[in-house]
């Protein structure tokens, strides 16, 4: 008996060694994802509509390789969601921004049409409108324009009766 | 109990060998304050008003490419934490920053621990310095262990932020109960959390920033 456990325990070893280094191996793959994850999230500002969390798996403790694995790969998959659902929307966003300037070149063509910051992936409230010059007489007369608007409103505050919970970083609750 | 009142010198705390293992760079100081809490005074407030001044929402935007946001991240998807889902101390004050348009003043420590966050990016929390036994460290919990105020045991192998008798609280969670300040404390413990990629030296800053801002 203690010769096989002395033949057993180099093996033993050398698995824990390699699990050791798998685990490392997956902790800095994570470390990689999430920096492009996070370099996603900065060009993906102030869009919308984006899912971004990835789950977690019940900590905080030491995750086993398995369970890295796990994390890993719905990184990965997060990533090349953000990257794909990005790229759509700069497809989207520069074919209305090539339509806000042909607006711009021939209002006429565009009676009507409306194009906001959001579709061209900007912030803030402005938006380009294709409407007609003084109103009805500019309608019957063929006097189209674009009209760029002048922002957001004004800030009213915080709405009431709407609590804000928040962490207590050392006093207890 | 712990005798540190006012100590002149971040403590470095232990690290359970199993843990300093797998976590290269996981690390904890403290620095025990010989007051409690309280309301803060003017100055502290007029603080947190000049600092939501410099908190810009591209400041946040641009939080995760910065190298200590980022590391504590990346340390949260490592053991188990989603940080989408349970914010790093950093994220969720920036995130109080642009829900409530500023800084609230809250009460002496949490204000101090908001400022030097802020300012670090460090993870820091406090304890009640009258209720701890001996050094501060980490450590992962054994079979049956409990966190006081909570029911059930914790799951083996949880980490935890212990003292030499018990765990104290759970790393980046809840406090255990009666170890965290309230308005009876005397004396507190800082405590900061290093993770691989936060140099040990902006851990040593957040904590006397975090002391300087109580006004020891």
């Amino acid at each position: 008996m203690p010769e096989l456990l002395e033949q057993e325990r180099p093996q033993s070893l050398a698995t824990e060694h390699g699990e050791a280094l798998l685990r490392n191996e997956l902790r800095r793959q994570i470390a990689r994802l999430e920096h492009q994850l996070s370099e996603l999230w900065a060009s993906a500002f102030p869009r919308r509509g984006f899912e971004w969390k990835v789950g977690a798996a019940g900590g905080p403790r030491i995750l086993g390789a398995a369970e890295l694995e796990r994390v890993r790969d719905a990184l990965v998959v997060r990533v090349r969601e953000a990257q794909i659902e990005l790229g759509r929307r700069a497809d989207v966003e520069e074919a209305n921004r090539v339509l806000v300037e042909r607006m711009i070149a021939d209002p006429d063509d565009y009676r009507w049409v409306r194009i906001s910051n959001e579709d061209v992936g900007e912030r803030e409230c402005k938006h380009w409108h294709a409407r007609p010059r003084w109103g009805f007489v500019g309608m019957l007369l063929g006097w189209w324009r674009v009209k760029m608007s002048s922002g957001c409103p004004l800030a009213s505050g915080a709405p009431v009766g709407v609590p804000h919970q928040h962490l207590s970083l050392g006093e207890e609750t | 109990m712990r005798q540190f009142m006012s100590e002149a010198e971040p403590v470095r705390g232990w690290v359970a060998p199993d843990l300093a293992a797998e976590f290269e760079g996981l690390g904890v100081y403290s620095l025990g304050v010989d007051r409690g809490s309280g309301r803060s005074p003017r100055e502290v407030k007029g603080q947190l008003r000049e600092l939501a001044g410099r908190f810009s929402g591209g400041q946040v935007v641009n939080m995760r490419h910065q190298a200590i946001p980022w590391a504590y991240r990346v340390f949260f998807r490592q053991i188990g934490l989603d940080p989408d889902e349970q914010r790093t101390p950093v994220e969720e004050i920036a995130l109080r920053r642009m829900q409530d348009g500023g800084f609230k003043s809250q009460n002496l420590l949490d204000d101090a621990l908001t400022i030097a966050i802020a300012e670090t990016s460090v993870a820091l929390r406090a304890f009640d310095g009258d209720r701890i036994d001996g050094d501060v460290g980490l450590r992962l919990t054994d079979v049956g262990e409990e966190l006081e105020g909570r029911r059930g045991a914790l799951p083996p192998g949880t980490l935890v932020i212990a003292d030499q008798a018990r765990p104290l609280g759970l790393l980046f969670g809840a406090t255990a109960e009666g170890r965290g300040v309230n308005p009876k404390t005397k004396r507190m413990l800082l405590c900061a959390v290093g993770v691989k990629g936060v140099p040990d030296i902006a851990v040593e800053e957040a904590l006397w920033l975090a002391s300087e801002v109580i006004g020891v």
